[in-house]
């Protein structure tokens, strides 16, 4: 396939990806912006989704599949408002076309904060009952009836009256006439049939047979495979390269310069390899090559003892602390953490003279249409984007540099290019979680609740470093569930120093809240156990102001009997966090070997994530979270040497295994308010529920993630 | 040429004998099941059986498997309904799904061996198969489950 090939080859190429899926890519259909083409015999009110006269109901679901359900969630949501069979819904994944598909909330269409069911809840509900309304109406325009005698139920609209019925599909060319309600009544939710009750996952068969199509799967005519060498100092530049043993290497096509680095394009991703393997390049590799964590820790420290800008400041906090009462103090820090999501970053492009096409396994597809765009100088409605299932995406697929890779070098060689990341690549050349460092001083009272709380945050902001807020302000995502912690405290001081070394930052599986849900969580605990009160009490005492916090709180405790006798050497720690709109509360249970090993036994949560949409899916959620949440508690940790990163695969950046998993036991408090966010809440309360046991068993307070077991060492 | 049996069907692959059987399986033969998570036999992702034992693909030169048969996941049963895949499906296991062709094919390795497996044995057999979603859990009380659909229990 070349530069010339036809509009038609290009739509049986991309076809051809999702043929025989339940979960199809669709054919972009109009132009950005546009009105929905009407097709006869398709009821296609809006863009969510469309019935054919066979009664086929097809959804279109915006927010891709990175493994939280929402393939699953959104089809619930839409299914139940619209009366139709769940089981019988086609799903397709929605093009990049912000102007129809993007979040309302946050007005793109990039999917990350948890935000898939919280965000569109109200809208796809309202999209699928204007539906159900429509074909109300023309049942009752077809019998003559008032509209208000008849009913929907599971693909049809009744007449009980008369007894008359008729499905969905055969009223398809009566409802395409009528005019989409705006206000449309929404069920009533004792009427639900789907969301709210425990729902299997619907991509389960093509996720255990092989035939799920992620990203690197994508097969193209015509594509070729390639491997990138990047500069392993983050912002070096390619001062000059060799290609000649890499082109002489069977297979090997090309070998171009992109922004990235050297891109060698072959037949196939092992030939790719030894391409790059032979290629020669020599780096400018720039300022960042002067950093390494030694000397981000000595930054740190030194701004730590700076003031820095006052994100919260209730009472006089600096007051009561210098007034000569006895102030505890600690240093909390975290390292620079990688997302590792199972699949590698990769993408595939198709660059044409007058049209882009990009396969990707997406948490952005308006940012990859929009990237595409301005690499090819086409216009936005002229770059197609397939969102494939994603291979994990915890907030790394919402950059762009993959997608950069596969454009550029498609129309650098003028062919479809699949460009495929190796685990070193992923893992060298991230958008890493900051490492923080953490100042706490608090001084208690009398009765040993704190009379004043001191902390100072120093770290990069991702928000600034990414220009998505402005240099000089307080970066939201970095004070997240600290300036919003919620103890009672009178006199409450929380500041934050910028302080960026030039790596780069990404959001992270719950972001700000994913570490300081440990600063804030373990340095209470040090109060309680200071005042000499129990930590769960002591917490609850403090919550008054938070019901939610307390109400989780409690459900975790009770749970998991607090202060009931354990086996000889377990212990229990407690945590409790906001974030993404959910309540989460965390009881561990852990005992530590003698060499300083940590073994989580069991994990006791408790969410108030509002409306539980799919209850199975919140355990599910909560069971993936506590994984992601302890692997990084015990080993998580990247290092940088000289601007490099240390790391490079899943011998020196270990994950949690099988054999480590604890018993983990999800309880939801249904609290009836808005839904809250699942991928996410699961994260912030794990590790200080761990640390916190570990405290417990030890007398060792551990205040640096990982978690070292050679301090744990017992003689 | 290098010739190799793949879920019950004889191929004539024309590839370096150095290379990795997982690339021959994805890209040469285009069973794409068969996933790249790490090429150093650490995560599990690549898991085939050959002649019958659970093998990492990414660390499987092309040398080692001529003449020899291999099971990919495509090939683990014609409709998805191996015990294993059914107990998947009950348990509702996948979340990505990415890491799940590699824990399916260990588990079914694991089952053909041990057809009653201890926790310990669901230890040793699996801890070679990283889940980043965190589907541990489920995977322990799926193969649990598959052992027992497998000895027709209901
Ligand atoms: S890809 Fe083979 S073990 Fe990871
Ligand atoms: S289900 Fe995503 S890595 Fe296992």
């Amino acid at each position: 396939m070349n530069a010339l090939i036809t509009r038609r080859a290009l739509l049986r190429g991309g076809l051809a990806v999702g043929a025989g899926l339940t979960v199809g890519f669709p054919v972009a259909r109009g132009a950005r912006g546009a009105a929905l083409a009407q097709t006869a015999g398709v009821f296609a009110p809006n863009q969510w989704l469309r019935i054919d006269r066979d009664g086929v109901v097809t959804i279109v679901n915006s927010v891709p599949e990175m493994g939280q359900g929402s393939l699953t969630t959104t089809s619930m949501i839409i299914a139940d408002e619209l009366d139709a069979i769940l089981d019988q819904v086609r799903v397709e994944q929605a093009p990049a076309n912000p102007a129809l598909y993007k979040n309302p909330v946050t007005g793109t269409q990039s999917y990350g904060g948890s935000r898939g069911v919280r965000d569109h809840l109200a809208m796809w509900r309202k999209a699928a009952a204007a539906a159900r309304e429509m074909l109300a109406q023309a049942a009752a325009d077809e019998w003559g009836v008032p509209v208000e005698s008849v009913e929907t139920e599971q693909g049809a609209v009744v007449h009980r009256p008369s007894g008359r019925r008729l499905l969905y599909g055969q009223l398809v060319d009566r409802a395409q006439q009528l005019p989409v309600p705006q206000n449309p009544a929404l069920k009533s939710p004792d009427k639900f049939r789907y969301i709210g009750k425990p729902v299997k996952r619907r991509d389960t068969p093509e996720k255990i047979t092989g035939r799920g199509i992620y990203g690197t799967d994508v097969q193209v005519p015509g594509m070729l495979v390639a491997s990138i060498e990047r500069c392993p100092v983050f912002g070096g530049k390619v001062k000059s390269f060799d290609a000649t043993a890499a082109t002489r290497v069977k297979g090997v096509k090309h070998v171009v310069q992109v922004s990235n680095g050297i891109a060698v394009v072959a037949d196939g991703f092992w030939t790719a390899l030894q391409g790059r393997r032979a290629l020669r390049v020599t780096w400018d590799e720039g300022p960042m090559a002067q950093v390494s964590s030694t000397m981000i820790t000595r930054e740190y420290e030194a701004a730590a003892k700076q003031p820095g800008q006052v994100a919260r400041n209730d009472g006089d906090a600096e007051k009561v602390l210098a007034a000569g009462g006895r102030v505890h103090e600690a240093v909390y820090q975290v390292p620079f953490l990688e997302h590792a999501c199972m699949e590698p970053m990769n993408a595939t492009a198709q660059v044409m003279p007058d049209a882009c096409v990009v396969w990707a396994p997406t948490q952005n597809p308006g940012g990859t249409q929009a990237t595409a765009a301005r690499l090819t100088g086409l216009p936005p409605e002229k770059v197609t984007v397939h969102t494939t299932l994603l291979g994990g995406g915890f907030g790394r697929r919402g950059e762009q540099d993959f997608i950069v890779d596969a454009v550029e070098t498609s129309k650098a060689v003028g062919a479809p290019v699949k460009v495929m990341w190796t685990r070193e690549d992923d893992i060298t050349h991230g958008f890493y979680r900051p490492a923080t460092y953490n100042l706490f001083r608090a001084t208690l009272d009398a009765r040993g609740v704190p009379a004043a709380w001191f902390t100072r945050m120093v770290g990069p902001g991702i928000l600034i470093q990414k220009g998505r807020a402005q240099a000089g302000t307080i970066d939201a995502a970095a004070v997240e569930a600290v300036r919003n912690m919620p103890y009672d405290v009178p006199n409450l001081r929380i500041e934050w120093t910028n302080k960026d070394l030039g790596i780069p930052l990404g959001f992270w599986r719950s972001v700000g809240p994913s570490q300081n849900g440990f600063i804030i969580e373990s340095f209470i605990d040090e109060l309680a156990h200071l005042a000499g009160k129990d930590p769960y009490e002591y917490r609850r005492a403090l919550l008054g102001k938070s019901p939610r916090h307390k109400a989780v709180l409690e459900l975790a405790a009770t749970r998991a009997n607090w202060g009931a006798p354990l086996p000889t050497g377990h212990t229990r720690g407690i945590a409790v966090a906001f974030s993404y709109g959910s309540y989460v509360a965390h009881v561990a249970e852990v005992s530590v070997a003698r060499d300083g090993a940590v073994r989580t036994h069991r994990l006791v949560a408790a969410i108030d994530a509002g409306l539980a949409v799919n209850p199975e899916n919140v355990k599910a959620q909560m069971e993936g979270g506590a994984v992601y949440a302890l692997t990084a508690a015990l080993y998580g940790r990247i290092t940088i040497d000289r601007g490099r990163v240390q790391q490079s695969n899943f011998h020196d950046y270990p994950m949690l295994r099988i054999n480590e998993m604890p018993v983990v036991e999800v309880h939801i408090l249904d609290s009836g308010e808005a839904p809250g966010g699942l991928g996410e809440p699961g994260v912030p309360t794990v590790a200080p529920a761990v640390c916190n046991a570990i405290y417990a068993a030890t007398g060792r307070r551990i205040r640096t993630l990982p978690i070292n077991r050679d301090e744990l060492k017992r003689a | 040429m290098i010739s190799l049996t793949v879920n019950g069907k004889l191929h004539q692959v024309d590839v370096p004998p150095e290379m990795p059987l997982l690339w021959a399986i994805r890209e040469t033969l285009g069973l794409t099941g068969t996933k790249y998570g790490c090429g150093m036999a650490l995560c599990g992702a690549c898991t085939v059986h050959l002649n019958g034992d659970p093998v990492r693909a990414c660390v499987t030169p092309m040398s080692a498997v001529a003449g020899k048969s291999v099971t990919t996941i495509e090939g683990l049963s014609d409709k998805g309904d191996h015990p294993v895949q059914r107990a998947w499906t009950e348990v509702d296991v996948p979340q990505c799904g990415y890491c799940q062709p590699g824990q399916i094919m260990s588990a079914a390795a694991l089952l053909a061996a041990k057809p009653s497996p201890t926790d310990a044995d669901i230890d040793d057999a699996m801890s070679g198969n990283i889940c980043r979603c965190g589907t541990y859990q489920r995977i322990r009380a799926a193969i649990h489950r598959a052992a027992a659909l497998k000895k027709g229990g209901a």
